[in-house]
């Protein structure tokens, strides 16, 4: 018998409404649909209304966990537009804070992988290891979630030499913890029989339906930005593009361990070879007319912004990808083959951030599929006029 | 007089109120050792370390709005948590811990007592299949066939583990059984191997992690009590921490020589021996992942069962050689 189950928009699993509905026939997956478009963003236009370095605090709440992914990748392209180049020691604090970040996004989504395979001790180890790194990021930036420390021309705090002490005694903290999850994610027998050859994307799917990030990665393409367009201080880094070759959630979890092991060895070259000098440079107000793409590795992938400039003090056009949205035709993919205990554990590996790549809302009729787009004083009425009709019965039964 | 003491039985010691108040306590246990192990505190707030957490959950609960879906099968729906509750609030009273007269047959200890104590204790799963199923959503519908596929994985493991040390005694009388392994100990351990079958087996039965498939939250929701809310999740929560107590005690009487020395100091090892029993499934819940239901199933026929025979025949040859 085959029915279709739906998983979200509102489930456990997923933290953000997104909506894939599984056909399954008793325990197997037959076919996976994914539909897009419960969160109305709006952020684009509201972009073009703000001025460039109001901007930097916008795109920085894009996402909760890679702020610093969005407002850099905005920054780098805005400077491109203004012609000005951030002084070298504002550039490694910069980049600095954005390895920070990589690992404290690795550690999180190690943890939910965690939960979601059912192993919530893992999860409990590895989120109270991400508070060393959390803790750092606060000394560095004064902020946990949102750093604020990114600005036109450079960076906001400088570093002393305390505050560098400090992170670097916590890299060695969090290199050894890291190499004792690498132990247990790939010995424990109950976690790796759960991972292990579920969610398969092989090399050419990886390529033809354009996975970015760890996804790509644990598929043996060895795809990154830092890489493959050394922009700002990665040229002049030593570090190892991170892949595997098992191309399945199991990969995806190595891919993420290694990683986190390569942003220990980024954060500590820059740490140790911070320059001397200013933090920043003084931004023009106005953009000549032109346009730039920019691009960033984020945690979960390359991550692009699209800026275009009229010779005004605000943008003409902001275009965002999240990297999440680049990963949805590889998810459909991999949904499609396996058990329904295997849903969340594929949708988690790919490190979804559903809000950041939602952008506007279409509302569908369930009952007849005619599709419409309104405004938000009519979606209100029509709440207000629901709630009205709505019967007031309670449906409640005692049971003795 | 005989009315009054029945009643006290059934309803004070060693009936609901008793069960009442050991099974929260080793709810509290489990949730505080599972903390610990992960490095969290547990249940801190509510009496002195916590300990009345449980309790207050349930009171909580049972305070809550109680919804029923308007097309589950209102009557199976409503009436289900509470047979689960008085099936094994009756496996409770078989155990060997209340019974002081260890030669004379009552009503709570005859012979075969252990295959009963092992029906009653299938019916839970039963129950929470057709809870799953009379609640018609479709995370239930899963959740319940879930539960009867592990059934058919864990089921003959456990009765042939479990029985293994009745066939050494030569008994189906828990306490006789205890008392035989009470007058030489040493016997104990050839039933090593059957006690951790019986643990894996046991955590299987009570749907803890590893084997918490049916309710596996990230998956199907709530699995077989997607639709449960109020007083009657309050009484299928109860139900799961009598079964956790029941099915300890279980274990302890049979491989771990039973609960001697009367009222108080049978208590005491009754209490001492159930946490012990809990304190390794506790430990199997904070160290695995949760699996998958066909793995559990391969699992349980290609190492467990195999296993228990292996057990059987140890048991067999003990008995034709040395006794």
């Amino acid at each position: 018998m085959k029915f279709t189950i739906p998983i979200g928009p509102q489930h456990p699993a997923l933290k953000e409404p997104i909506s894939l509905r599984m056909t399954v026939e008793g325990e197997v997956i037959r076919d996976a649909d994914i539909r897009l478009g419960y969160n109305h963003r709006g952020l684009e236009k509201l972009a073009e209304e703000k001025t460039w370095i109001q901007n930097i605090y916008l795109t920085e709440r894009i996402c909760g966990i890679c702020s610093h992914s969005h407002a850099t990748c905005y920054v780098q392209g805005v400077e491109k537009l203004m012609e000005i180049a951030p002084p070298k020691r504002g550039n490694y604090i910069r980049y600095l804070v954005a390895e920070l970040e990589r690992i404290h996004s690795h550690l999180l989504w190690l943890g939910v992988a965690g939960h979601e395979a059912g192993f919530d001790t893992f999860f409990m180890y590895t989120w109270r290891d991400r508070e060393v790194v959390m803790d750092i990021l606060e000394m560095i930036s004064g902020n946990r979630v949102h750093y604020a420390i990114n600005t036109l021309g450079g960076v906001r705090r400088d570093l002393d030499e305390m505050q560098i002490k400090k992170s670097l005694e916590g890299m060695e903290i969090l290199r050894k913890r890291s190499e004792y999850y690498f132990k247990i994610g790939a010995s424990e027998p109950t976690f790796v029989a759960r991972l292990a050859g579920v969610g398969y994307l092989s090399k050419e799917q990886a390529i033809d339906l354009c996975a970015v990030g760890p996804t790509a990665r644990a598929s043996g393409v060895p795809r990154d930005v830092r890489r493959d367009d050394p922009h700002a201080v990665y040229d002049e880094i030593p570090f190892d593009v991170c892949t595997a070759d098992t191309c399945d959630v199991l990969g995806r979890v190595v891919v993420r361990v290694k990683e986190l092991m390569e942003s220990y060895k980024i954060c500590e070259f820059l740490l140790k070879n911070l320059p001397a000098g200013d933090i920043a440079v003084k931004a023009p107000k106005r953009a000549k007319p032109n346009e730039f793409l920019s691009r960033y590795e984020a945690p979960r992938g390359e991550n692009t912004h699209y800026i275009k400039s009229n010779g005004t003090d605000k943008p003409e056009r902001l275009k965002v990808r999240a990297p999440t949205l680049a990963n949805y035709p590889a998810t459909v993919q991999m949904l499609k083959t396996g058990f329904i205990a295997d849903i969340p554990l594929i949708f988690a590996a790919i490190d979804p951030c559903i809000c950041c790549a939602e952008r506007t809302v279409e509302l569908v009729n369930a009952r007849t599929g005619e599709k419409k787009i309104r405004r938000f004083s009519e979606l209100r009425k029509l709440a207000e006029k629901r709630f009205n009709e709505l019967p007031s019965k309670r449906n409640a039964v005692w049971p003795f | 007089m005989a009315v009054l003491k029945t009643l006290i039985y059934l309803i004070v010691y060693p009936g609901i109120i008793f069960l009442f108040v050991y099974s929260t306590f080793c709810e509290w246990f489990d949730r505080k050792v599972y903390a610990r192990l992960q490095n969290r505190m547990g249940p801190t707030h509510t009496g002195r370390w916590g300990i009345l957490q449980p309790v207050a959950d349930f009171v909580k609960l049972m305070a809550k709005e109680d919804i029923v879906p308007d097309k589950a099968d209102k009557t199976l729906f409503t009436v289900l948590p509470i047979f689960g509750l008085a099936i094994v609030a009756t496996a409770g009273l078989l155990l060997p811990v209340w019974h002081f007269n260890p030669v004379a047959s009552s009503f709570n200890s005859f012979s075969g007592d252990i295959i009963i104590i092992l029906y009653l204790l299938s019916l839970p799963t039963l129950i929470f299949f057709l809870a799953g199923w009379s609640s018609t959503n479709y995370f239930s519908t899963i959740g319940g066939t879930r539960v009867l596929t592990m059934l058919f994985g864990y089921e003959v493991p456990l009765f042939m583990a479990v029985l293994s040390p009745a066939i050494l005694a030569n008994s189906w009388r828990l306490a006789e059984i205890a008392m035989f392994y009470q007058r030489k100990p040493w016997l104990l351990l050839p039933n090593l191997l059957g006690f951790v079958i019986a643990l894996i087996c046991v955590q299987a039965k009570l749907e803890r992690t590893p084997f918490d498939i049916p309710h596996a939250e990230t998956e199907i929701v709530g699995g077989t009590f997607t639709e449960y809310s109020g007083k009657k999740l309050a009484f299928f929560r109860l139900m799961t921490d009598i079964e956790l107590v029941v099915s300890s005690g279980l274990v302890a009487a049979v491989f771990l020589g039973g609960f001697p020395g009367g009222l108080w100091l049978g208590l005491l090892n009754f209490v001492i021996k159930t946490l012990f029993v809990i304190f390794f499934l506790s430990l199997l819940r904070a160290l695995t992942s949760r699996i998958r239901v066909d793995q559990v199933v391969s699992f349980a026929w290609r190492y467990l069962a195999p296993l228990a025979v292996v057990q059987l025949l140890i048991v067999i040859l003990i008995k034709g050689l040395l006794l």
